[in-house]
């Protein structure tokens, strides 16, 4: 066991290094972020491209980018409510910035930047800080009593106040660890199956008729990830626009 | 054969956890801040996704959203323009069904006026027709009174002759003129004829 668990590599495809060769190493530009460009040269030709031809019977691409525009608005009003129009732009960066991360994570050879908690956790302090910089903004010093429901007792106060606190201070933690812990147990999976594959079809013969199945249990984990990928990305966004209403709206 | 799977695959499940577990004792890349690419890759993240940011909200989705204003301008316009063009339409139609009427009423007024002065027409004519026909018949009317009345004094005058010459045929004697006049006169006043 203790020679197969060595073989099997997990967790190095999720380690960093540099890109685009002297000067990306120069800026410690890593692979991640080179994906990250990737992602947002993808998001931007998508709905350049898409928006192009203008046409009133839309194509595929014009389609494809209408529908990513008018579905992503569409939960902005459906959540946060009439002012969600003014958080449309960065819900619908959060979204695609997470999704093409997950999937272009999927592709062979690629790297997962979702798959990072320093990145996942970033993205989760951002909406925090925005969250909190929009409540203040809306309600000033009237915010802090979303901390304290109205008509709960006084009494409970000491108890109420420290369990809100710890509830709105831990939404970034469970925020950014959701979307991680699934990347990384998805792309563990992935490579745990796939070295499977690799020894069993070395044992010889009989090795290789069994290696059909981690490799059958790998396409059906594709199929899986694909999904958990759209999943991951929506739940990020759609969280992000629950607390935008809790902001806005104050419970 | 399915079972057999299933339980090949949980087998793989098991041992994939388990040396996941000791990869993990040696530690996860992510968990190394020690390296410097973590804490870059982040501030790299905060550049791209800045970037990405501003350029959605200023370039690239206001252009999707003014196609779909576009679109829903157009139809808005094409729904006016049906419903504008449905409205005269029906002010035609209304026009239509308003002239009709007229010339219906003008038709009916004017047979109505035709058969009026074709009536009044027909009540002169006939009226002069049998004014002229009581004209005439009055005058032969005249005439024939005139006629019996000449043909009654010669009537008178020939029975009086041939009585005179019937009463000298039998008797040889002349007679009486003035008797026998008087005599016929009785006779014819008798029958009717006077």
């Amino acid at each position: 066991m203790a020679a197969e668990a060595h073989a099997i590599d997990a967790l190095g495809q999720f380690a960093l290094s540099p890109a685009l060769g002297a000067i990306g190493a120069s800026v410690n530009f890593t692979q991640s972020n080179l994906m990250m460009l990737i992602s947002a040269v993808l998001i931007l030709g998508m709905l350049y491209l898409g928006a192009k031809p203008r046409a009133v019977v839309p194509g595929r691409l014009q389609a494809l980018a209408e529908i990513a525009y008018s579905s992503i608005h569409g939960m902005c009003v459906d959540q946060i409510g009439h002012e969600g129009k003014r958080f449309f732009p960065f819900i619908f960066t959060l979204f695609f910035f997470v999704l093409l991360g997950n999937l272009l994570g999927l592709l062979p050879f690629s790297f997962t930047y979702t798959s990072h908690i320093a990145v996942t956790f970033a993205l989760a302090v951002l909406v925090i800080v925005l969250v909190t910089i929009v409540a203040l903004s809306i309600h000033g010093l009237h915010f802090f009593s979303y901390f304290f429901p109205a008509g709960a007792p006084k009494l409970l106060a000491p108890l109420i106040i420290p369990v809100e606190v710890i509830s709105y201070l831990s939404r970034p933690v469970s925020l950014s660890i959701r979307l991680f812990a699934n990347m990384v147990a998805g792309h563990v999976m992935f490579a745990v199956f796939s070295s499977f594959i690799v020894m069993m079809s070395a044992a010889g013969v009989l090795g290789t008729i069994g290696a059909v199945g981690p490799l059958a249990l790998n396409v059906a984990l594709m199929g899986f990830e694909l999904l958990v990928a759209f999943l991951q990305a929506y739940v990020f966004s759609i969280l992000t626009c629950i607390y935008l209403h809790d902001a806005v709206h104050l419970h | 054969m399915r079972p057999v799977a299933a339980l090949a695959g949980l087998g793989t499940v098991l041992i994939g956890f388990s040396a996941m577990a000791e990869e993990v004792e040696k530690g996860m890349p992510q968990l190394d801040f020690k390296n410097p690419l973590t804490i870059s890759q982040v501030v790299w993240l905060a550049i791209i996704f800045f970037a990405l940011y501003l350029l959605l909200s200023k370039w690239a989705l206001p252009q999707v959203g003014s196609v779909l204003e576009m679109r829903a301008g157009r139809i808005a316009g094409d729904l006016d323009a049906a419903r504008a063009a449905k409205a005269k339409a029906d002010a035609a139609v209304a026009d239509l069904t308003e002239a009709t009427r007229a010339a219906h009423a003008t038709a009916q007024s004017e047979i109505a006026g035709a058969v009026a002065s074709a009536k009044q027409a027909a009540a002169e004519q006939s009226a002069t027709l049998s004014a002229r026909l009581d004209a005439q018949l009055e005058a032969a009317e005249g005439r024939i009174n005139v006629a019996r009345t000449a043909a009654m004094g010669a009537l008178r005058q020939v029975a009086s002759v041939t009585a005179a010459e019937v009463v000298v045929r039998l008797t040889g004697a002349t007679a009486d003129a003035a008797q026998v006049d008087q005599a016929v006169g009785g006779v014819l006043a008798a029958r009717g004829l006077a």
